[in-house]
């Protein structure tokens, strides 16, 4: 359903299938509703045969990077020397992203089911699953449901009755979006500061605790569950389009939007009708003006290209931006460009970890320029030391933090830049009018 | 050697070991990259992004410290993507900075300095921004942070968690908030703290003993040995209008890699003390006159050789093993029986806990294993109780601290640096160097003999032991002389 | 406000004690104390707190995974981590202060200073933006009496941040009171909520 909304005919419920039904949050609810099954058949698979049927499905990180999980899955050693992590990346902090908040809110046994299914595939005995702080409602929910797997068998020393160990320990996030990029994760769950690590090595080879590691995102993991119970070659035939892009996806729809929410669609769904149809299009009065597809960290669409757009990983990048993690942030006529880039690229510096140079210093010195062009007070150059900065702050640096600053400025001073210039000219009071 | 891997190298074959990174391999054909908190000593950060060069066949520009090397790569480190890329982390690093060079000891040996003057853009666009600023703090002992300089390369930080091994430096908040900071209250007082001054590539850490005491570009550098303690750490004298103003470690990976303890940093006052012995003195009718060195010599070369029993030499474990073995041949011409021995004082041993075999040792003298070599004992109380009866005592540069007057009933031969109460007695007096005013060599406690060069000229008359020991050997009659050897 | 200057959320702006005056540890967090009229912070990790310390214990592989909780830990005893909270934690897991405190001051989450028996944070990062959530917290400054950006209301009661995107986008404007998620915030609707609390 594109929560908190009733289901729209239109999507494709296989993760939300049960949002809003709080009885689905319990552990018998959650058998009632077929649930453990898939486990259960898990564990009577070999891990390789797991792996393969994830491999089959063509299922894509859903974190923002996109990777296909299966083959993320083989990168873990065979041989098994020293322990095995998987780590759930539940610090949803993209700009945008709100789904894996409302798969822990209402099933969060789907969670633990797949967490425990691709613990088994990678011989991971531990998972941690890193829930970002200020989700105290999530966390809660995913407590008790972890209390009552356990208590019930599903998990510990003797998964399932399967003779498998798998333990799932909640780690609480406490305020940092980095957090949420993977090897910072992997540093915060060691206590460090959340620096994202320089790579290789990879986190297949020395990941969390230098051991071997693999980290998936919670709707990833939460699709693990029908693929393995109805098949890899049904999640793949769910692709309304590329082969590339299968499945189904949440997308987080929010700003100046009619109907925000989540909605579930099969890839290859084309944007205009997502926003238009299922989210109920703009608010009374109002026109679109631009669309962030995938999370605020990828290129700013404007109004036009957003209309013919197809809403899977290929269809993205033909109109220069990425499906990210599927939070579409929606700019009606009324927004002013300026402002909220430069209130993105706030948010940038204020998450910023510190190690890069481009990153550090170039996410803040970009929130001056913006402000002060806002201010009135913008020189002629400044868009062009602007794009220069931001060339410079992409592809340069650790993790693409520093990128997703530079991504949405760019992108707005190339498709809107009479409304900079607006402010250049004849300062702040010319531009509001 | 099956694993070497080849590769090219703004234009020049390298082979290098699998797993040698970028940047250590450009190294081996003579090309420096630029890089910030890349340091060999530490492990690598790959945050800086300085170092960044451009690999063929690679999309971005990748960091040559951290990026491994592959068959066949190539990589160009002067190429307009490499050269904008540095330019870029020089004017981003520069936004925030005081640019207050004219004021900071680091000038002139600074990093951010050098590399902006030979890549940097001709003028900064940060215009008019108002900078990030932090008041300066007192960190320790010797160190002090000037926050608005720092570039957070993390050097420090990681010299006190992964070489000290006592993390009492961190980084504070994050963002362009981010600065070095210590807990309230601690302070960085690791025996070893002060190499995170030496590892600061900017003037953000600065040694309080230095502070505004010169300009870099004013100062003499020479090679020399710590006399700290046995360990034999490689240093340089930094000195300015003959006055040693610094002492800097001196990389050796066999004896002290990249660093000295704080001991050997500041305990260089000693090598300036303007109390010293500047000419030979005699005695005469009970007076002490300066003399000409020939004068001095002939009368220190009739007392070893007049022959009225055993010479007891009191040596110092920190002169050079050139003297100490010339003062082992005038004892062994003095004839049977003649020996010496000497002391070192002790303090505790403080290792540096992230470098294997190297400490601040707890004997707290340079030249231990030389005099050993040399024949000289540790038996310190028996050759003082002998040198009590002997008819003659030579002293080379002991302080002969705590010592009962007088030392000797017999002659008193006293070679040294400074004349301490104790020696007044003694009937010639012969001023010799110091180990910053002399050439000469130590042996440390791994058995590796060391040379060190002489770094200022010596006061007055003074002349190094080894010179005059040999010189009294020579004055002395020719059997004597011809049957020196060890003591 | 800008996020460059660093007050905008958690209280990140403030220096934590580091300044060039608060060098003798005993003083300054005794100073600290007396500023902030906090007589006097019990011991985390007595029997009780010693004991739910070891079963997060023995879910890590490494002492310093539990940094993180302990750091819960200390800030649901004290209402803040405290110069003494860090020394605490350090001790207990075997790290130095200063390692600690450059963690804690990584994570907006801990305070580093004592702040109102209620702390507010609204999300105002751009899909909350465009939703007005900048009235929202206009409207809580006003309501609590807070006044300004992170300062704490002069009846001790509230604190009020602007916070980074909450995960909640769809749910304009999310604001969080102390560990309470309250979705769907308008300016009209803050002084009821503020009256419920109060
Ligand atoms: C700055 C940054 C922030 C990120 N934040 C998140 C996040 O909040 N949640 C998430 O699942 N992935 C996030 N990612 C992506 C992760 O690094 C990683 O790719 C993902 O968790 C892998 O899981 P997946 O393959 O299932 O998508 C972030 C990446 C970056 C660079
Ligand atoms: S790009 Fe930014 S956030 Fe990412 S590692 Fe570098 S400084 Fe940290
Ligand atoms: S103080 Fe110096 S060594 Fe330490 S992070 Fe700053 S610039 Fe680097
Ligand atoms: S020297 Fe390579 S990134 Fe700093």
């Amino acid at each position: 359903m594109g929560f908190p909304h009733p289901p729209h005919p239109r999507e494709t419920q296989v993760l939300s299938r049960w949002f809003g039904d709080a009885e689905a949050r319990t552990y018998a609810g959650w058998i009632k509703r077929g649930g453990y099954a898939a486990l259960e058949q898990a564990l009577g698979m070999t891990r390789e045969q797991v792996i393969e049927e994830v491999k089959t499905s063509g299922l894509r990180g859903r974190g923002g990077a996109g990777f296909p999980a299966g083959v993320k899955w083989s990168f873990m050693p065979r041989q098994k020397t020293k322990a095995h992590y998987l780590c759930c990346n539940a610090d949803e902090s993209e700009p945008g992203t709100f789904k894996d908040r409302e798969i822990m809110r209402w099933t969060p046994h789907q969670l633990l089911e797949g967490c425990a299914i691709a613990a088994y595939a990678i011989q991971a005995e531990q998972v941690f699953l890193y829930i970002r702080g200020e989700f105290t409602e999530p966390l809660r929910i995913m407590q008790a449901a972890l209390d009552e797997a356990y208590a019930r068998g599903v998990l510990g020393a003797n998964a399932m009755g399967k003779g498998v160990r798998i333990d799932i320990t909640i780690h609480r996030g406490a305020g940092a979006y980095i957090c949420g990029e993977e090897t910072a994760l992997m540093n915060s769950i060691e206590g460090k500061r959340g620096n994202p690590r320089i790579r290789p090595p990879f986190p297949a080879a020395v990941g969390v605790f230098g051991c071997p590691t693999t980290i998936n995102n919670v709707e990833t993991l939460s699709s693990v569950p029908h693929i393995i119970a109805r098949g890899g070659a049904w999640y793949k035939g769910l692709s309304l389009s590329s082969p590339k892009s299968t499945g189904t996806k949440l997308f987080s729809i929010c700003g100046t939007v009619a109907r925000p929410g989540n909605y579930e669609v099969t890839m290859g769904f084309p944007l205009k009708e997502l926003l238009l149809d299922l989210a109920g299009g703009m608010r009374p009065g109002r026109t679109l003006k631009a669309v962030i597809p995938g999370g605020s960290s990828v290129p700013i669409l404007t109004a036009e290209e957003a209309m013919d757009t197809l809403l899977d990983y290929e269809g993205c990048v033909a109109k220069g931006t990425m499906l990210g993690s599927g939070g579409m942030i929606v700019l009606d006529d009324s927004v002013d460009m300026v402002y909220q880039v430069m209130r993105l690229a706030r948010f940038y510096a204020h998450e910023s970890c510190a190690q890069c140079t481009q990153c550090r210093e170039g996410t803040a010195w970009t929130v001056k320029i913006l402000q002060r062009i806002l201010g009135g007070e913008g020189r002629p150059a400044d868009l062009d030391v602007l794009l220069d900065l931001s060339e410079q702050m992409t592809g340069r640096t650790i993790c693409v933090l520093s990128d997703s600053c530079a991504a949405p400025v760019v992108s707005a001073i190339r498709k809107f830049r009479p409304e900079f210039e607006r402010y250049l000219g004849h300062g702040k009071a010319a531009a509001r009018a | 050697m099956s694993d070497l891997v080849k590769l090219t190298i703004e234009g020049h074959e390298v082979e290098a070991p699998a797993g040698t990174s970028i940047l250590e391999a450009a190294k081996l054909v003579g090309i420096l990259i630029p890089h910030y908190c890349y340091h060999p000593a530490l492990p690598v950060a790959g945050s800086c992004r300085m170092c960044l060069v451009e690999v063929e066949k690679s999309p971005k520009p990748q960091p040559a410290c951290a990026t491994p090397i592959t068959p066949g790569m190539v990589v160009r480190v002067a190429s307009d993507v490499a050269r904008a890329a540095r330019r870029a982390v020089l004017e981003f690093l520069l936004i925030n900075h005081p640019l207050d060079c004219p004021i900071c000891d680091q000038a002139g040996e600074c990093e951010l300095q050098d590399y902006t003057h030979e890549e940097g853009r001709a003028a900064g666009r940060y215009a008019d921004y108002p900078k990030r600023y932090n008041p300066v703090e007192d960190f320790g002992p010797d160190v002090l942070y000037v926050p608005n300089r720092c570039i957070l390369c993390t050097r420090c930080v990681r010299f006190m968690e992964n070489v000290a091994q006592e993390p009492t430096l961190n980084v504070s908040e994050r963002g362009d908030r981010a600065r070095i900071g210590v807990f309230p209250g601690a302070a960085l007082d690791h025996p070893w703290a002060g190499n995170v001054v030496d590892l600061c590539p900017v003037g953000s850490l600065l040694s309080k003993d230095f502070l505004n005491k010169a300009r870099v570009w004013d100062l003499d550098k020479t090679a020399s040995v710590c006399g700290g303690c046995t360990q034999g750490c490689n240093i340089t004298l930094e000195t300015r209008d003959n006055a040693v103003v610094r002492v800097k470690p001196r990389p050796n990976m066999a004896v002290n890699r990249w660093f000295i303890c704080d001991e050997g940093r500041l305990g260089y006052a000693w090598l300036n003390r303007a109390d010293r012995i500047e000419a030979p003195l005699v005695r005469e009718g009970g007076r002490l006159v300066p003399v000409e060195w020939e004068v001095a010599l002939a009368r220190a070369a009739e007392l070893v050789g007049a022959g009225d029993g055993p010479a007891v030499g009191l040596v110092s474990p920190g002169a050079s093993c050139e003297a100490l073995e010339a003062a082992a041949r005038v004892l062994a011409a003095r004839g049977e029986g003649s020996a010496g021995a000497f002391r070192v004082r002790q303090g505790p041993e403080r290792p540096l806990a992230g470098v294997p075999d190297l400490a601040l040792r707890a004997e707290r003298a340079p030249n231990v294993a030389g005099a050993l070599a040399a024949g000289f004992g540790r038996d310190w109380d028996a050759a003082v109780a002998r040198a009590r009866a002997a008819g003659l005592v030579l002293v080379l540069d002991e302080s002969l601290a705590g010592l009962a007057e007088p030392v000797t009933d017999g002659a008193l031969l006293y070679i040294g640096t400074v004349l301490p109460e104790t020696a007044r007695g003694a009937v010639v007096i012969l001023p010799c160097t110091n180990v910053a005013e002399e050439e000469g060599s130590f042996v440390n406690l791994r058995g590796l003999r060391q040379r060190y060069a002489q770094a200022r000229t010596p006061p007055g008359m003074a002349r190094p032991a080894a010179w005059i020991l040999d010189a009294i050997l020579a004055a002395l009659p020719a059997r004597a002389a011809r049957a020196g050897g060890r003591a | 406000m800008s996020a460059a200057d660093g007050a905008g959320t958690g209280g990140a702006g403030g220096a934590g004690g580091s300044g060039a005056g608060a060098r003798t540890g005993a003083a300054a967090t005794a100073r600290a104390r007396a500023e902030h009229g906090v007589a006097v912070l019990p011991a985390v990790f007595g029997d009780e707190g010693r004991r739910k310390l070891d079963a997060i214990l023995a879910r890590y592989p490494a002492k310093s995974g539990a940094l993180l909780p302990a750091l819960w830990m200390v800030q649901e005893a004290h209402g803040w981590v405290s110069p003494e909270g860090m020394a605490e934690v350090a001790a207990v897991l075997g790290l130095t202060p200063a390692y600690v405190k450059g963690v804690v001051t990584f994570y907006t989450m801990y305070h580093q200073h004592p702040v109102g028996k209620y702390f507010v944070q609204v999300c105002t990062t751009t899909p909350c933006n465009v939703c007005g959530a900048e009235d929202v917290v206009a409207a809580f400054l006003k309501a609590t009496g807070a006044g300004a950006l992170g300062a704490t209301s002069p009846d001790g009661l509230w604190t009020v941040v602007e916070s980074e995107c909450l995960g909640a986008c769809g749910f304009a404007t999310p604001v969080m009171i102390n560990d309470d998620f309250i979705e769907g915030v308008t300016a009209e609707s803050v002084p009821a909520l503020v009256a419920r609390y109060r």
